[in-house]
């Protein structure tokens, strides 16, 4: 039965590369018609418009793609547009105002100008999402059992005795004990742990083929998030889900995901496999963040080295790159065009000078040039 | 009640805190309240911070780190024991003693947003605590010392005249700084002081925090869930759980020999950026959620999710803090076993 409920366990980082194949029954729902991937994010952008004042563009020309049974992780710090990225993704952004161009696919089918009947059909189902506060995603008057079943009900035409009883399996699944009990409760008759839980049962009731977590872990403490993160681990494993994961901590991502899209000012910066860009991180930003963060397995006495000035302090890409107004490494040639993404054997940059590997090695312990 | 060690005689001590406790009732009733309960926020945590040092407190939520933090601040009065800070007891102290001596002691709370005053501009926030304690402010006035505030902090002097909403985060909690250093406090608490800033921020808050301890001779308790960011700032940790500290070490030897089982998960909980050290480090997942501190677990208090609890003893005894290394104290009764890897994982 529960697999994956959270236990003690050695090294569960071990990452399947067999995505498809796990036997879940329904293998061909799995994988896609032709072997593309799942989702497919294609120049995306999305304008906040208002009246009287200069457009917002949140999100530029993303694309990237999540084939099933994969885990790709969005990075970014608070303004980067990675929420509104997904949120964009799962079609939860408000009509008025918002201009999202650009082309996102499911499967083959095209999600921006979808009818909106046929979303609902798809989210909720096949594609579905977990956000960052449980306590304001989850209805507070409306007790767990009710939340949990109405998806199945929904989606999976279910009777009320038979949903109640996927309910209790689901909780039980993700980890809540006691989910007969648990059914009755409220939101806020759980502990943050637990309604996160209980928001990733609802998540899971239909099996969806595409999970996107936006942040699942902010609002909770460490221990806590390790559990979720073995979690949410388990279930790409097992069931193939491909997961997007949002998050700002690189080593959420350097533990959870196979591929990583690193977000600055509303356009992915860096996009790698996760080896590859936590070994040879080449953006200015990556590395600065990087090289910002204190870690616990480097001898103590490393100084910091933070980036300069903060995320609201951002150029609009027309006028050259986003970040040039906080990287130590700009030269006059950065303002003007926006860099292009340049992609060598996988590794996406979108800088015209960055890191190289003699000039990373060179920098070990001390101040990039 | 416990016969408590005497007030430190070295004047290297600043603080001492001496089996504290802050307990917060829990009441029933419509006319009259009855107290039905006790929440125990910290029950009975003794620490001493060296002058010029950074002792910093680590713990999750619930754990009773920033309570305690108040209690050494006389925020909130303690239900027991005593806060020694440069000879005198300041838990017991009232009026206009303990109003003097605050000046002395300043507090960084973690979100300048909720902080700071939002129709107060920055010279008046940094003026008000010289003005209410009657502080001389130097030869260039107020205004002046406002200035130099700001430029020891890292902002600009333009930023006087501005509005907390004005700033970014980092700009805000830069003036949350000053606003506590504007007192020449020998003592600053600084509850979470980076957890709310973006990732690439957090880096130049701690530089600065860092900076002005070398320069004012400033001495930190510093309070935060991250260990990493603690670790980074701190010359002696002290792990807390459930209201009780559960070990107490300098900050390298806790981090290379971490010995109470809860350090042990809390360690291997936090996400290196690194996939390599990842996929081998080996990982201690903790069951189950913090048990209630109104009605803890008795005996030892993390007996309930511990990988290693053993039958009898941990159940029924509360262990205490012992020296098992010298400046190395653990509250688990076996941990020598765990170490020696006579007792291995339950779970």
């Amino acid at each position: 039965m529960s697999a994956f409920e959270p236990t003690v366990t050695g090294s569960t980082a071990a990452h399947t590369s067999s995505p498809v194949s796990t036997a879940t029954g329904d293998e061909g729902r799995r994988g896609s018609v032709d072997g593309s991937p799942l989702l497919q994010v294609r120049g995306l952008s999305v304008r906040f418009t208002r009246r009287g004042r200069a457009p917002v563009v949140a999100v530029d020309s993303v694309s990237f793609q999540v084939p099933a049974g994969r885990s790709v992780g969005l990075v970014g710090e608070s303004g980067s547009g990675k929420s509104v990225t997904s949120l964009a993704i799962m079609g939860l952004l408000p009509r008025r105002g918002v201009e999202v161009g650009g082309s996102v696919t499911f499967d083959g089918d095209e999600l921006l100008g979808m009818g909106e009947d046929r979303r609902r059909s798809l989210r909720g189902a096949e594609m579905a999402m977990v956000f960052q506060d449980p306590m304001s995603s989850l209805n507070p008057v409306v007790p767990i059992g009710v939340q949990v079943t109405e998806v199945l009900r929904r989606h999976r035409d279910m009777s009320r005795a038979g949903a109640r009883d996927e309910a209790v399996d689901l909780l039980t699944r993700v980890g809540i004990p006691e989910g007969q009990r648990r059914l009755k409760d409220y939101p806020h008759q759980l502990s943050g742990g637990m309604r996160q839980r209980a928001l990733i049962a609802i998540a899971l009731a239909c099996n969806p083929r595409l999970l996107v977590a936006d942040e699942p872990t902010t609002a909770l403490d460490v221990t806590i998030q390790a559990q979720i993160l073995d979690l949410l681990r388990g279930l790409v494993a097992e069931t193939g889900t491909a997961l997007v994961l949002i998050t700002h901590d690189l080593g959420v991502v350097a533990g959870m995901c196979d591929e990583v899209h690193v977000m600055y000012g509303g356009r992915l910066v860096e996009s790698a496999d996760r080896l590859d860009l936590f070994a040879r991180p080449q953006h200015p930003y990556t590395t600065g963040l990087l090289a910002s963060v204190p870690r616990l397995d480097t001898p103590r006495g490393i100084p910091l080295r933070p980036i300069p000035g903060s995320p609201t302090l951002t150029r609009a890409w027309t006028t050259g790159c986003a970040f040039e107004p906080r990287c130590t490494r700009s030269q006059a040639n950065c303002l003007g065009d926006a860099p292009p993404m340049e992609t060598v054997a996988g590794h996406g940059v979108r800088c015209l000078h960055p890191v190289t590997d003699d000039q990373r090695a060179a920098a070990v312990g001390q101040e990039l040039p | 009640m416990t016969v408590l060690d005497p007030a430190p005689a070295t004047p290297d001590t600043l603080l001492s805190v001496r089996d504290v406790a802050v307990h917060f009732p829990i009441t029933k009733g419509l006319i009259r309240d009855r107290v039905v309960g006790q929440v125990k926020a910290v029950d009975g945590v003794s620490l001493d911070v060296r002058r010029g040092s950074t002792y910093g407190l680590v713990g999750e939520s619930g754990c009773g780190k920033s309570t305690l933090g108040r209690a050494i601040l006389r925020l909130l009065r303690p239900t027991r024991g005593q806060v020694w800070f440069d000879g005198t007891d300041i838990a017991t102290l009232g009026g206009e003693e303990l109003r003097r001596s605050r000046s002395r002691m300043q507090m960084i709370f973690q979100d300048p947003m909720s902080s700071l005053d939002p129709r107060q501009s920055v010279a008046a926030a940094l003026s008000e605590p010289l003005r209410a304690h009657g502080v001389d402010p130097g030869a260039g006035g107020l205004s002046g010392r406002v200035k130099e505030l700001l430029h020891q902090v890292g902002l600009p002097a333009s930023a006087a005249s501005r509005f907390p909403h004005e700033f970014s985060g980092g700009q805000r909690q830069r003036i949350g700084i000053a606003r506590a250093v504007a007192l020449r406090p020998e003592l600053v608490v600084a509850d979470e002081p980076v957890s709310a800033l973006d990732v690439s921020v957090q880096a130049q808050v701690v530089n600065l925090l860092e900076e002005l301890q070398d320069s004012l001779g400033l001495t930190y308790v510093v309070i935060a869930h991250d260990l990493a960011v603690v670790r980074h700032m701190s010359d002696v940790v002290g792990v807390m759980y459930l209201g009780g500290m559960v070990e107490e070490a300098d900050s390298d030897t806790l981090y290379a020999d971490p010995m109470h089982p809860y350090t042990l998960a809390l360690m291997s909980a936090i996400p290196v950026p690194d996939p390599v050290v990842e996929a081998t480090r080996e990982r201690i997942l903790l069951t189950g959620d913090l048990p209630s501190p109104a009605d803890p677990p008795i005996g030892c208090r993390f007996s309930t999710r511990c990988p290693y609890v053993q039958p009898e003893r941990c159940t029924t005894e509360r262990p205490t803090l012992r020296e098992v290394a010298p400046g190395h104290q653990v509250a688990c009764h076996y941990t020598e076993e765990i170490k020696a890897g006579t007792i291995t994982r339950v779970v």
